[in-house]
């Protein structure tokens, strides 16, 4: 068969699959979901103790999961989709058209996951990925520590082996929800004596272990999504370990792709209406319809050129990794121009909101809902790596600058 | 579909991307600059564009041409952005060719279309006459006179104006400067009686020319598409223009912002490479940034002037302005980042500063698109 007449049955199959798609989410899809999550409440990160919000929220996500529609793009056999990258698309592009929220948010489907299917052996697998399609543990990520932010790989955390087991000691920062999470996956150091690469395993375990407690931070915005994580001799099998012992970097550098290429998309979620209207409510128009702000106007203008600019290059990196042709580190060009990005909308939106937008505690802010959600925006370029450390990646490992 | 060039794309990318290296580089401009070259392109060369199917790229098969699409043509000015090759390809077989294919009736296409695809034929649209692209501010007065029009005015920034035989002119049949109704477009000859036409050498050292028009008689076959409703096939055709200068603005980024990196790696300072320091490190890690999600909006909106030519202006807008803006960047970054060689005729790196230059004006400069964005979206 020629290749021209392989995509003309390709192209045949996904038109079908389009349209039983939109059929399926136009019957399925309550209204109520088809609206961006206006708060942190509004969005389901399922777990042991997750309760809906919402009886429409509960049966969208319901409807979701028996299709493997959680991880539309994993194999059925750990409760995904079992959707190839075009059908993915297509449902992507399907649920966007009607403005239909995820059904389930979660660090297990962005992060792990993706690690555990590249790097888990078979019973890792079939043990965890099922319910983290299925929302029944919620996970949380044990990365950065006090000494070791942007040089992640001079962490300190020890695992040391005792038998079967490893006896974990030290401490975690920046641990999101780690206080609502049910297992966390964390980085240790397992032999002290290699340099600083070479000495790291990525382990899994229960954050209800004796010996692991959690404090929130209290962040500028007021609210505290991250916490402090200590571990005081939590004991871990070493069946836990995913990849090989002391191979970890390698398991939290492909994480750490994934994790990047999400937060690069948190842009992309959370505001409903184009700021030009927003704006327009706060600042007003002239005659002609134009926002009575010549500057803000411009401003809004050059954002909504770059914003749809990166929407084409996210686009064109799925593309690209169909076809085999992505960079591996592109995933850092997106977070950083993204965050950025994202930042830009905050500022503008708090401009474009004046007076209004500084209220912190009241019915009428929605208990300051955008400035807090502003000064969030603002760990963006610095979670799951700094903009700076992003750069640094480009220029090594894509332009191959000297000494980078 | 796939923002990615197909197979059949990268085969394209590699013919002309062959023909332009080895015929037209660099150095070829220079020639043509330098010895003041009369025609400002070559003609040999063109010749060879057309037997490659280059000079009919869009024109449909039954007039000779390749019967190709958007995708394809800015794949072609992509390559010609890399080597800042004077030639035909943007004014007639983009611009012009869309204009007779889209506006023009059954005897205007037959007229003209096959002698624009073997190569014989240059054509131009002329529309801008003042300092800025403003296409509804078009001036140029067209009077009916028994069976036909008078057309009055000038018209600068004519691509190829002073080599064409055949102009495009956007006039004023009806309501004054501003207004979307009462614009037509006029086939006119450049060697008609009242025509006169005045070479301009452009900074980029690209064919430009300024004409006027004194009473110059066309009979009523020359108009192109409706009288009075010339704006939306204007919108089209310049949205047409606009994607393939985007795409040209593309190849030339990306082109300077390699050879910037490859000086990065060559040039010592300090005792060391001076792509060695952090400083300059992540200000080009930032253009690379920049011009990948330029490439990406660029081929956006050339994807969807080939879904559907009057539903694309958004995505041209956006790829339009990115352009401006990355390739305004990645010359000012190249010039910068190679120190005083940078400021030397005898560097390359200047002539791809000038040619951003004068794509950034045509067809509308980065405020102007951002501007149009914003009032498509309502605010």
């Amino acid at each position: 068969m020629t290749d021209a007449k392989t995509s003309e049955i390709e192209s045949a199959d996904l038109d079908k699959f389009r349209s039983e798609t939109r059929a399926w989410l136009e019957a399925n899809c309550p209204p109520e979901m088809r609206k961006p999550a206006t708060s942190d409440a509004d969005v389901f990160w399922g777990g042991r103790n997750a309760k809906f919000s919402s009886e429409p929220q509960r049966v969208w996500f319901e409807r979701m999961r028996d299709k493997g529609w959680t991880v539309p793009d994993w194999p059925r056999e750990y409760g995904g989709g079992g959707l190839s990258a075009a059908e993915h698309k297509v449902l992507r592009s399907e649920m966007a058209r009607i403005g239909a929220r995820p059904p389930l948010s979660s660090f297990g489907i962005w992060m792990l996951g993706p690690a555990l299917l590249k790097y888990g052996n078979e019973a890792q697998k079939k043990e965890h990925l099922p319910k983290i399609a299925a929302g029944l543990i919620r996970w949380c990520q044990g990365y950065s520590e006090p000494n070791a932010g942007s040089d992640l790989a001079s962490l300190q955390t020890r695992a040391e082996s005792d038998g079967d087991d490893f006896i974990i000691n030290g401490q975690k920062i920046w641990t999101s929800y780690a206080n609502y999470a049910d297992w966390i996956f964390c980085l240790v150091r397992t032999d002290p004596a290699a340099k600083k690469h070479d000495g790291i395993s990525f382990i899994l375990f229960d954050m209800a272990s004796k010996g692991v407690t959690t404090k929130p931070i209290l962040l500028i915005s007021g609210y505290s999504p991250f916490c402090e994580t200590f571990f005081d001799n939590v004991r871990v099998p070493k069946s836990h370990v995913v990849g090989q012992i002391n191979r970890g970097w390698d398991v939290a550098k492909y994480l750490l792709q994934h994790e990047r290429a999400m937060i690069s998309g948190m842009g992309e979620r959370g505001v409903g209406r184009p700021l030009g209207q927003i704006a327009a409510d706060s600042v007003g128009t002239d005659a002609l319809g134009r926002l009575d702000d010549a500057m803000l106007r411009g401003q809004i203008a050059t954002f909504d050129v770059d914003e749809a600019a990166l929407a084409a290059c996210a686009e064109r990196a799925v593309d690209l990794a169909k076809a085999g042709q992505a960079h591996p580190a592109f995933s850092s060009a997106m977070k950083y121009y993204g965050t950025e990005l994202n930042k830009r909308r905050y500022e503008i939106l708090m401009s474009a909101g004046g007076i209004d937008a500084l209220e912190w505690e009241s019915e009428r802010s929605k208990h300051g809902a955008r400035p807090r959600a502003w000064l969030r925006t603002k760990a963006n370029s610095i979670e799951g790596g700094t903009s700076e450390v992003m750069l640094g990646i480009v220029a090594k490992r894509i332009l191959d600058l000297p000494g980078a | 579909m796939a923002l990615v060039l197909t197979e059949e794309q990268s085969m394209l990318r590699d013919s002309a991307r062959g023909l332009i290296s080895d015929k037209a580089p660099v150095s070829h401009l220079r020639h043509l600059r330098d010895s003041k070259d009369p025609t400002g392109f070559s003609k040999e060369l063109w010749q060879s564009f057309a037997e490659m199917g280059f000079a009919g790229l869009l024109v449909p098969e039954e007039f000779g041409g390749s019967g190709l699409g958007f995708m394809e043509a800015g794949v072609v000015m992509e390559e010609i952005g890399r080597t800042l090759m004077p030639s035909p390809f943007l004014a007639t077989s983009v611009v012009a060719a869309s204009a007779l294919n889209r506006g023009g009736n059954a005897a205007q296409k037959a007229e003209f279309l096959p002698w624009i695809s073997n190569g014989s034929l240059l054509a131009t649209l002329a529309i801008d006459e003042g300092a800025k692209h403003r296409p509804l501010h078009t001036a140029l007065q067209a009077v009916r006179a028994g069976n036909g029009f008078k057309l009055s005015g000038a018209k600068a920034l004519v691509v190829d104006g002073h080599v064409a035989d055949l102009f495009i002119v956007a006039a004023r049949t009806a309501g004054s400067a501003g207004e979307r109704d009462g614009l037509t477009l006029f086939l006119v000859n450049p060697k008609a009686k009242g025509v006169s036409i005045e070479r301009t050498i452009m900074v980029d050292a690209h064919n430009a020319a300024r004409i006027e028009l004194a009473n110059v008689d066309v009979n009523a076959d020359s108009v192109l598409g409706e009288i009075d409703q010339a704006a939306g096939l204007l919108d089209g055709v310049l949205d047409i223009g606009r994607g393939a200068v985007a795409a040209e603005m593309v190849g030339l980024s990306d082109e300077v912002f390699g050879r910037t990196i490859e000086y990065l790696k060559s040039r010592k300072q300090f005792g060391k490479l001076i792509g060695e320091f952090q400083a300059l490190q992540h200000r080009a890690a930032e253009l690379y940034v920049d011009i990948e999600i330029t490439r990406a909006a660029t081929m956006k909106a050339l994807q969807a002037l080939d879904a559907d030519v009057t539903k694309a202006a958004s995505s041209v807008a956006v790829a339009k302005a990115r352009a401006g803006t990355t390739a305004t960047r990645a010359v000012q970054e190249g010039v910068q980042m190679h120190g005083g060689m940078g400021m030397t005729d005898q560097f390359d790196i200047g002539f791809f500063m000038k040619r951003a230059r004068v794509c950034e004006e045509l067809f509308g400069d980065a405020n102007y698109h951002t501007e149009r964005l914003a009032r498509a979206r309502g605010y």
